[in-house]
């Protein structure tokens, strides 16, 4: 297609509800037939490992809704973080919100490029054999080359 | 008369685009997908996949919680 539109993103964060951003907007540019890139760094490297458990805490999260009022000293008790991820898995299943594992698969399905960066993978002691296949490994300097041509850059 | 049909109804955003996009890969020019929605930003969103992605829009139309479209594959 000619003069194919670029999107290009850095995801750095690896809770539950951060990895849906980077996610839904990659899967629906690749959609609008854009030309995706995203560059994991940092916690955002957490949604490509193979066996990602992502979790969501209303601790330190004062905006997310919950169905009864906690306070603070109760959410930050054992199990709480499971507790919370689970409810929200759920919730979501129930409104049809895709699954980050679903996300993900159709993101790789629509060719949209991952770029892990290579000094975070190094300083959380990440091996590649973790992460995802098909993952290319580079630096700062890479994302500039994808992003100086890119019609639209997003930071999340 | 649509070709081929899409079932998006209790899916949320950004599937029922996504869905669409797929369904409209393995179709011909000029033929006709008709989807039926539940999600109310689908309205706003067939209109922006449409407009930017050069497929034409039909037929857009709400029955009451049902949203229903046909695009024309460009």
């Amino acid at each position: 297609m000619a003069n194919t539109k670029k999107l290009a993103i850095i995801a750095t964060k690896g809770t539950l509800d951060f990895a849906y951003p980077p996610l839904i907007l990659a899967t629906t540019a690749a959609a609008l037939d854009y030309d995706v890139t995203i560059f994991w760094t940092f916690y955002g490297l957490q949604v490509l490992k193979k066996e990602r458990n992502l979790k969501i805490s209303p601790l330190g999260n004062p905006a997310m809704p919950m169905p009864v009022p906690m306070p603070v000293f109760v959410q930050m008790l054992p199990g709480m973080e499971s507790m919370a991820t689970i409810m929200m898995k759920q919730k979501m299943a129930g409104k049809g919100v895709a699954s980050i594992d679903d996300l993900l698969e159709m993101a790789l399905e629509s060719d949209v490029k991952m770029i892990a960066c290579q000094m975070t993978v190094d300083l959380f002691d990440f091996k590649h054999e973790e992460l995802i296949d098909g993952v290319e490994y580079a630096g700062a300097a890479r994302f500039f080359e994808v992003a100086q041509d890119a019609d639209i850059t997003l930071f999340i | 008369m649509a070709d081929q049909t899409l079932d998006a109804k209790g899916l949320n955003c950004p599937l029922p685009i996504l869905r669409a996009k797929k369904a409209l890969k393995e179709m011909a020019p000029g033929q006709i997908l008709a989807i039926e929605a539940t999600d109310p930003g689908s309205a706003k969103d067939f209109e922006s996949f449409c407009s930017q992605t050069g497929n034409e829009l039909v037929k857009a139309s709400e029955n009451g919680k049902v949203f229903y479209y046909e695009i024309r594959k460009v």
